[in-house]
This record gives structure tokens, sequence and C-alpha cells, in this order.
């Protein structure tokens, strides 16, 4: 067992654990301090993974940005010392229903994936990325509309011209988005006047 | 790039699988010992220039030169004292929360490089990591203050975590102009462009990062929640706000956090702004780095010295960052402490306007100078410097153990191609 597949187990362990104890715990920011547990392990198990950007991400929006507002969310409406949530029997086995359902669906699509490489894939995949340390720059050349990792020209018509679209559709949805909130919030201020 | 981890793992060759592990250690050793000391002279710093600009002596009663023993007097205290729980907290989270500060502040040096390639983790987006374990740190906070049970605690929790939500847009912002400049987001490059004059320091590089270097620093420091937007303590207000309820070590954490928080973003500071680790003298930093690259081609005898470069290197960088942290120190004792609304008033109406006007001011820069000069800096060319890190970058990996041949080829051409397009743009 070398290093990594040993911080890969602590930090897959750490995340499973986390995710449990958010769904057994009751209070609301007990929770929330779960969930940054396993989303920080998340990230982690990225990092272990060398995609430091996506890991990055995942610090930053979930665990800094998503869970602190909710803390604070609760922080500002709480009505007593420490919000509780009560689970209803039929919220429980709804909720269970759901997760054997995604439990079947994940190992159906586990077992449907070929783990077992050829070993001209394995060399391939043992890939510059790592052994450059450059994994940020690809991903920002692609979003330009370059893909360096990839040769166009051998292909010819498999045009994949990058992210470029995609980040820009991504983009205007979340400045339509800013404005409805900005609406949503002035308009609730002026029924209350 | 893991120079230092490289060296350090050679030397453990012998030992069968185990040398990363064994490197890994000294370094995590190395870094606990920056954490931990950087507070214990900070905080003596704290006293003594409070002390003078009250004009007052500060610490002398303790012994040591200048009374440098007081810190030493203060954890002895901090240890001995009780662990307190009150009975109206909720006693899991208020136990963890100081660790969340601790770890979130302490992790944040992993990606730091304090010299050329003596970085514990390299990463091609380090600056991005660095400000998101840094946004970590306010949870604890927020869960200290929550936790606790108590009305000052929990006012001060909810004004850390309304501050700290506006002034991380500002921060972000105004850390993105200089790399605007340098094209990269990998700090240890970042610091590598700015060799040579000082002029190249990415502070000197156009107007706008000369005003963006000002307002980080002023958002930085309400990011560590110092004073004059110290509003999550209070003590005036909120007794002692999100820590009212801590003592002992758990209340030292707190401390201990902030104080390399502030390390932390003044070194972000020195090296996207005030050149890093390079003295911004053009002849020592030339030899500096001719030391390095010997070292790196392997020639018997220069490893010590090129070893030797590194340490002046770190010296430099840390010279700077806490030159930042005095700065700091020296505010808190000049600067009386904002209202909570003028706090609020100062990032989102003023703050965050100017850093988007630097933003945008920074991108069209280039093309007024092209359009008046027919280059786009004053300076030397930022793509010359890349060019000239990305070789020492390549000669580096060189060096790296990397097992398959025909893999290093292939790495290495990539680097060529993106570090081709990259000049191409920055030029």
């Amino acid at each position: 067992m070398n290093g990594e597949s040993f911080l890969f187990t602590v930090f897959a362990l750490a995340t499973c654990l986390g995710a449990i104890a958010v769904v057994f715990s009751q209070t609301v920011v007990r929770m929330a301090f779960w969930l940054v547990i396993s989303l920080g392990s998340t990230a982690a198990l990225f990092f272990l993974a060398n995609a430091d950007f996506v890991g990055a991400a995942q610090l930053l929006i979930y665990v800094g940005g998503t869970l602190v507002l909710l803390v604070f969310g609760v922080m500002l409406t709480a009505s007593g010392p420490y919000l509780k949530i009560a689970t209803s029997p039929g919220e429980i086995v709804m909720g269970s229903c759901v997760g054997l359902l995604f439990l079947v669906v994940v190992y159906a699509s586990l077992n449907g994936v070929n783990w077992r490489k050829s070993p001209a894939a394995a060399t391939e995949n043992s890939n510059p990325v790592v052994a450059t340390g450059k994994t940020l720059r690809p991903i920002g050349l692609s979003f330009l509309g370059s893909r360096p990792d990839q040769d166009l020209t051998s292909d010819g018509d498999t045009l994949t011209p990058g992210y470029l679209l995609p980040f820009e559709i991504v983009s205007v949805h979340l400045l339509v988005v800013l404005i409805g909130a900005a609406y949503l919030a002035r308009a609730k201020r002026r029924a209350g006047e | 790039m893991m120079f230092a981890a490289q060296s350090i793992a050679d030397f453990f060759q012998g030992f069968g699988g185990w040398q990363y592990v064994i490197a890994a250690i000294i370094h995590a050793v190395l870094l606990v010992h920056v954490f931990a000391v950087s507070p214990f002279a900070f905080i003596w710093l704290e006293r003594k220039v409070s002390g003078r600009i009250q004009d007052r002596l500060g610490p002398t009663r303790v012994g040591g030169l200048f009374g440098w023993l007081q810190s030493l007097a203060d954890g002895i205290k901090l240890v001995q004292k009780e662990d307190l729980c009150p009975s109206a907290a909720d006693s899991m989270l208020f136990r963890s929360a100081p660790y969340i500060v601790c770890v979130s502040s302490f992790a944040a040096f992993m990606v730091l490089p304090f010299s050329h390639g003596w970085v514990a983790v390299a990463a091609d987006c380090g600056l991005f990591i660095i400000l998101a374990i840094l946004s970590l740190e306010v949870f604890g906070i927020i869960m200290a203050g929550y936790s606790s049970g108590s009305k000052w605690s929990l006012f001060g929790g909810m004004r850390e975590a309304a501050q700290m939500v506006s002034y991380e847009i500002p921060l972000a912002i105004c850390a993105l102009v200089p790399v605007i400049a340098a094209g990269s987001l990998n700090l240890g490059e970042v610091g590598g462009m700015q060799r040579g004059w000082f002029t190249n320091w990415f502070m000197f590089h156009d107007p706008f990062t000369f005003i963006a270097f000002f307002v980080y620093f002023v958002v930085a420091t309400a990011s560590c929640k110092r004073a004059p937007f110290d509003l999550a303590e209070a003590e005036s207000e909120l007794v002692g706000g999100f820590h009212t309820e801590y003592s002992g070590m758990r209340w030292s954490f707190f401390f201990m956090g902030e104080y390399a928080s502030m390390f932390a973003v003044c070194g972000i500071a020195s090296i996207l702004f005030l050149g890093g680790w390079n003295t911004g003298l053009a002849p020592i930093d030339d030899a500096l780095y001719a030391a390095r690259n010997a070292s790196i081609d392997g020639t018997s005898g220069s490893a010590a010295v090129g070893y030797l470069a590194n340490v002046i290197g770190a010296g430099v960088f840390v010279a700077k960052a806490s030159f930042g942290v005095f700065v700091q120190v020296w505010l808190r004792w000049t600067l009386p402490r904002l209202r909570i609304d003028q706090v609020m008033t100062t990032c989102l109406k003023y703050l965050v306007p100017i850093s988007c006007f630097l933003f945008l001011g920074a991108t069209l820069w280039p093309l007024i100078m092209v359009t008046g000069m027919g280059r786009t800096t004053w300076t030397s060319p930022i793509g010359d410097r890349a060019a000239q890190g990305l070789q020492e970058t390549r000669d580096g990996n060189r060096v790296a153990r990397i097992s398959d041949a025909g893999n290093l080829d292939a790495a290495q051409a990539r680097v060529g191609d993106t570090g081709h397009i990259g000049e191409g743009v920055v030029q």
C-alpha cells in the first residue's frame, strides 16, 4: 500500500462518514459541519487525482461559499438557539427509497466499466499533465477555443473547439439569475413598505 | 518544481519507497514550525509596536532583549489555563471550531512558495487554491460564534460572516489584476517573472496594478479581521466577539490562525505585487539565479551554493511579508474601529467598484500601450521573462524523476507548445 492509496483511503472514509453523519445529525449547523468534512475530503480526493482546479473550485464554491451562506441564513432566521430538523417516518422511507435507487444506478454503472486497462492505455494515461504539473493551462486554453491536449489535425473532421460556447451560455445564465435575484429582493422590500 | 522535496527524497534514496514519505514529513514539520514560530514573533511585535505607538515601553519585565520572552510567558500561561465549555454551548461544534480556523490557515502555507521552487505543493493554480483555503477560515469563526450559546458570540459570528462574504469579492478581483499582467495563476511562475530591477515588480507594471496593491492590502487586512475591520471581536461592544466563551489553548488557536493568515495574505501580496523572493536589484538577482541553475545542472559542490541562494531568497520573501504584517499592526494601533455599516459600505459601495475598475483598466492597459508605444509593457517584456522561467522549469523537470523516457519527451514537447502559445499571447 503506497502513500497515495493510503491517503485515498483516509479521505474516502472521511467523505463517506461525513455524509452519513449529515444524514443522522439533527441540528442544522452540525449538518453543515459534517458537510464541510465531507466536501472538504472530496476536494482532497480531487487534489489526489491531480485535478487541482476542480478541487479548489469545490472548496471555494461549496465549502467557502454555499455552506457559509447556509449557516449565515440559519443564524439570521432561526427562532430558537439551536435549530433542529425532525424527520418524519414517511420522509425516512422516501429518502431511503431514493437512496437505494441511486445506489443501484451507481453500482450498475460502476460494473459497466471495464477497469482493467490495456498496458498501452495505461502508459498513455500516466500523463504529461502530471509530469509537468501544468494542470491549469490546458483548461484555460480550451476556454479560449484551443485544445492543446487534443490533436485536431489528425482526425480531420472531429471538431471539438473547446468550451467557449458552453462557458458563455453559463455566464449569461448566471447574469440572468443575478438580475432575477435583485428584482425579487427589491419587489419584496416594496411590498413591505 | 519540487526541488527541495526532490533533493530530500534523493537523500533518503535507500529507504525503499519511503523516501517521499520522509520528505513529506520533513516538509510538514518545517511548515508547522513556520506556522508556530511566526505568531510567536508577531505577538511580540504587536505588543511592542502598540507600546511604542502609545508612548509606552511595551513588554520589559519578562526578560530577554526587548522583552522577547513575553510570547513564551503568554504561551505557558495559555497552556496552563482550564479548557472551558459553557453549558449552553453545542459542545461538539464549540470544541472543533478552533481546529477549523487553525487547519485552514495552516493549509494555506502548502501552496505558498518561499523561494524559487521552495514550495510544498507547486500547483498550477496556486493562487486559486490558496484563496479557496483561506476562505474556509471564516467557517470556523462562524461556527465558534454560533455554537457558544452566547449573544455576544452570535453577533460576532454574524458580523464576521457578513464581512467575509462581501470582502472576498474585491480580494479575489484585486488578486486577479497582477495575474492579468503575468498570465499565470502559478505563484512560483508569477514570482519568477518579477526578477531583475524592481521596475519589473508587478506593482510597477501599470498604474492599475499600483492602485490594486493598496486596495488588495486594505481588503486583505479586512479579510484577516484586523483592526480597523475587527468587527467580529469588537471588544468595546461585544466583550470578545466570537471568542468570548473560549479560554486557554482553544482561544490561542484562533490567534495563531489570525497571525498565520496575516502572514499568508502578506506573502501573497509580496509574490503578486512586490517581486516575491527577488531582491529588486538586477545584478544580485541574476547572480542568485545563476547559482540556482548551476545547482540544478548538478555540477559538483554547487548544490550547497544553490541551496544558499534559495535561503537568501526565502529571507527576502519573509522580510517583505513580515513588513506587510508590521504595517497591519501599525494600522491597528493608529486607526479607530469602523462601525459595521461603515465596513459594509466601504466594501460594497467603494472597494468592489474600485476593484472592478482596476480589473477593466488592467485588461485595457496593454492595448493602450500597444497603440501608444508599440509594445505591451514599459519595462522588459513579460513574455521574455516568462520564457526564461519556463526554460528553468523545464530544466528542473528534466532532473525530476520521471520513469518513462518517452513520456518525458512528450511532456517537454507539450510544455514547449503551450509555452509558445503563452508567449504569443503575452507579447
